[in-house]
């Protein structure tokens, strides 16, 4: 029986009109549509003028153009190498041009443009071979390198990495403006000879010569360019194992061989595509995923789907140790020892490590020294351990009760821990915090700060605690072992100990390896005993790589991703 | 309508001054300053390049050079970038922003005004529902997770699939932008969507609308004109600042899709207290949101005729 619903009456008209309305909705959205794919067209021919990767190969490694796609964390701010100061820079530079002297695949210092060089007291003298070009055609002479390093020592350039070039004589006098870059000791005896005369005779100035800032310029070329050298890829000169043809800001860059590079035999890649800019890890284990890079970074979540793919890990410490730097400055509670030695017996940075930041890579902190630094025949480490610190609460407040005893404080009041934004600065803080509450009773508050604020407060020496890194600008302990000298001006807690000073002396100026790296184990003792800083960890990357792409190499000092040894094996799936 | 235009422009350049101030004040504010870095310099290399940038006169003094430079339409070279001009690095990346952004409003604005009119037309029904939950989800979920979820799904797609239906990451074709413009677009799509249904309700129950029936006008005729061109006003007076606010708020998408827009120069000017950057895009975005406020204002009198521009 069919029930009479009362309000059928009304409901069946707006039925109808629903109904009605909805298919002229459906239309609208029909024309919409349509609308938003002309659009799309009109789009895609605006966007191929900004494009990064148009017309360029789909997929990680193309076999037929024998090249290779991968990315840069960031847009270098340019390729001058005489401004360069960031790790990108560096690595491209070490892709497209070639100093004196440089690292191999096993990051051994090998010849570069220049075939000998000889130390002999106060001189260095460096013989160019003859086969090295521009990639205009031109020969790299003596005189490039003259010219690029006086040039960046002039006061005008203001050049920030400037003070790497100071063991040479009148350097630093001529960056201050002191005496003209005419005096500086630097001198293009010929085409092929380039004499260098140290202020005073030091081992390791080999390798400094391998970094960037040492690198040659064609002064011709430099001049044409009226400021703007190294702002866009015809802004240059190549003399590396490769030329840059495109450099799309933000976007991409490509490299290809470079043909009238003198060892062009050992370059076995046609180009290399940098098709992306970013830092954001997940985008890059994506880009990975879809075939779309050769190599990829990961993080701590990712490990487990590496793993569930089968792919094999590498690992690679980076180079750079983190700590945590107590403020020296006497006005300061930090400057009590027996605080210090407190905070240190009442932490672990293997909890910190391990438990606490747990991402893939990263060992725990034991020294300044880090694990991958040459001694006198192995491992500087093998030779000098590390003392570290062993957690023992007890102890640590017996320490902290003799410091308030010598400050006369009932209780401490709360201290002042300067650190950075990122997410592992800010979990690192908290450990902080929470295990110098627990054990010690001590209040930490956190200050964080991005990274030019943080900089100036550390200057300012506005802080008790601050998170601090330190990375390597050339492979002699020393790049790390001066840091805490009474003069670095990066000595931000403003350490000074004339017994370690006289040690960094000692490793500066002597030309006995047995001798230096004793000074550098006298180093490694002070700053423990004195408790100057506490280390946290040194950094790690465990990365993937495609299978077809052999012969990658990261390198601590010099490119940090170094494609100029890879290929590609084509046999492989 | 003129002299309004006028005033309204007026106004305008006033409003940008006002920003072009206030953040040359507080940047120079801020502690630190752009020539710090990691490697601490010594005062002589620090004194040439503060007297290169001209940050060694009074803050006065470099403020009125600034104006007059920016009049000239020179907003001088970037710091952490020292041979690009702060012009160029607009002139190369805003395009790209506003390519994206244009896109994702056109997807905002269309799915809002559709998804808006559905779900009042089907009030209280299954439609209704569906999407309204999906509009609190638009709403409430940051765009970060849309973007990372959305490349991970095409990931997935694509190796499950064996080809690549859409590039996971990068800029160049369209088919870099569909995702990231959806994604991007997918708050304010949202946020139009309601904006629509309660609009369109409102309209629906309004008298002129039963006169239309009364009148006897076909449903298509009373739903096509007299509902949605009524109910879609709202919507319109949003779209002004929904373009600007897109455009310039594409970071975390930009960044995430790896495509080279303006959004990163605008976040990471600000982490390395580049001035110049700074006041460059600030003042450009400035200048083109005050700009989409204005021609809103303007396509709203002609859109609806009972609104006299004065």
């Amino acid at each position: 029986m069919r029930q009479t619903d009362p309000t059928d009456f009304v409901q069946a008209p707006g039925d109808r009109m629903t109904r009605a309305a909805g298919r002229q909705l459906g239309l609208y959205a029909l024309m919409a549509v349509s609308a938003l794919v002309a659009v799309m067209f009109l789009l895609n021919a605006l966007a191929g003028l900004t494009s990064s990767a148009a017309g360029s190969s789909r997929s990680a490694v193309d076999i037929s153009n024998n090249t290779i796609t991968s990315y840069l964390r960031d847009e270098p701010p340019q390729m001058n190498s005489m401004l360069a100061t960031d790790a990108i820079s560096g690595m491209v530079l070490d892709h497209i041009m070639e100093g004196l002297l440089r690292y191999d695949q096993y990051g051994a210092l090998v010849g570069g443009v220049a075939e000998r060089w000889q130390l002999d007291g106060n001189t260095m003298t460096f013989w160019l071979r003859d086969n090295a070009r521009w990639s205009n055609g031109e020969t790299v002479t003596a005189h490039d390198f003259e010219f690029a390093w006086k040039n960046l020592l002039s006061p005008s350039l203001g050049s920030q990495y400037a003070f790497i070039l100071y063991p040479i004589l009148n350097a630093e006098k001529a960056n201050n403006g002191d005496v003209p870059v005419d005096e500086v000791g630097v001198e293009a005896v010929d085409e092929r000879t380039l004499v260098v005369t140290l202020e005073t005779p030091i081992a390791y100035f080999d390798r400094m010569v391998a970094f960037v800032t040492y690198l040659p310029a064609n002064e011709a070329f430099y001049r044409q360019t009226n400021g703007r050298y190294g702002a866009d890829a015809d802004e240059m000169l190549y003399n590396g194992p490769f030329i840059m043809t495109s450099w799309v800001h933000g976007a991409s860059m490509q490299l290809v061989k470079n043909p009238y590079y003198w060892d062009a035999d050992r370059i076995k890649l046609d180009g290399i595509n940098f098709a992306h800019m970013t830092s954001d890890a997940s985008t890059l284990l994506n880009l990975f995923k879809d075939n779309q890079i050769v190599i990829a970074d990961l993080g701590a979540e990712m490990l487990e789907e590496a793993m569930l793919q089968g792919w094999t890990l590498n690992q690679f410490m980076e180079g750079t140790v983190f700590f945590t730097d107590f403020n020296h400055r006497p006005e300061r509670l930090t400057s009590n020892l027996n605080l210090r030695k407190a905070m240190a017996l009442a932490h672990d940075s293997g909890e910190l490590v391990n438990r606490v930041i747990k991402l893939p890579g990263y060992l725990p902190g034991k020294t300044l020294f880090p694990v991958w630094l040459q001694g006198e025949d192995g491992s500087f480490r093998d030779e000098y351990p590390a003392p570290g610190y062993q957690r023992d609460i007890t102890q640590a407040r017996v320490y902290l009760q003799r410091a308030l005893d010598e400050l006369g404080l009932d209780r401490l009041p709360p201290l002042v821990l300067l650190t950075g934004d990122t997410p592992v600065a800010r979990i690192q803080a908290e450990y902080y915090q929470e295990v110098f509450k627990r054990n010690l009773d001590i209040d930490l508050v956190i200050d964080a700060q991005i990274f030019r604020q943080r900089l100036e407060k550390m200057t300012a020496g506005d802080f008790d605690l601050v998170a601090a890194g330190w990375g390597p600008d050339y492979n002699d302990p020393l790049t790390f072992g001066d840091l805490y000298a009474s003069w670095n001006l990066n000595n931000r807690g403003r350490y000074a100990n004339p017994a370690l000073d006289a040690q960094v002396r000692i490793a500066q100026n002597s030309l006995d390896t047995l001798e230096r790296m004793r000074a550098f184990a006298e180093i490694q003792r002070i700053l423990h005993d004195d408790v100057v800083m506490l280390p946290d960890y040194e950094r790690g990357y465990v990365y993937v790589t495609h299978p077809q792409v052999r012969g990658i190499v990261r390198h601590v000092v010099g490119a940090e991703t170094d494609f100029t040894n890879a290929w590609i094996d084509a046999g492989e799936q | 309508m003129w002299m309004y235009t006028l005033k309204r422009l007026l106004q305008g350049v006033i409003t940008v001054w006002f920003i072009a101030t206030a953040t040359f004040i507080g940047m120079h504010n801020v502690p630190g300053d752009p020539l710090s870095g990691e490697r601490a310099a010594n005062e002589a290399i620090r004194a040439n390049l503060e007297a290169r940038y001209g940050l060694d006169r009074p803050v006065t003094e470099q403020y009125f050079i600034y104006m007059r430079n920016m009049l000239g339409g020179d907003f001088g070279i970037s710091y952490t970038q020292q041979n690009r001009e702060v012009n160029d690095i607009i002139r190369e990346h805003f395009p790209v922003s506003a390519t994206l952004g244009i896109l994702a409003v056109l997807f905002a604005a269309l799915g809002g005004i559709l998804f808006g009119a559905l779900t009042a037309l089907f009030r209280n029904r299954l439609p209704d529902y569906i999407i309204m939950f999906l509009v609190i989800l638009g709403i409430s979920v940051p765009s970060f997770v849309f973007a990372a979820l959305g490349q991970l799904s095409l990931v997935n797609l694509n190796s499950g699939l064996g080809f690549s239906v859409l590039p996971v990451a990068g800029w160049g074709t369209v088919s870099h932008m569909l995702l990231p413009a959806l994604v991007l677009g997918l708050g304010t799509m949202a946020y139009m969507t309601r904006l629509m249904r309660s609009s369109m309700l409102e309209v629906m129950s309004s008298d002129y609308i039963r006169t239309a029936k009364a009148k006897g006008l076909s449903p298509t005729r009373i739903f096509s004109r007299h509902q949605l061109r009524n109910a879609v006003l709202p919507v319109i007076t949003v779209l002004g600042p929904a373009i600007a606010a897109i455009t310039t708020g594409g970071f975390v998408v930009e960044l995430v899709f790896a495509i080279p827009g303006l959004g990163r120069y605008f976040v990471q000017a600000v982490q390395q207290l580049d001035y110049t950057v700074i006041m460059g895009t600030t003042v450009f975005y400035g200048a083109f949101l005050v700009f989409m406020v204005i021609l809103v204002d303007l396509v709203y009198g002609w859109i609806d005729p009972r609104v006299r521009l004065q």
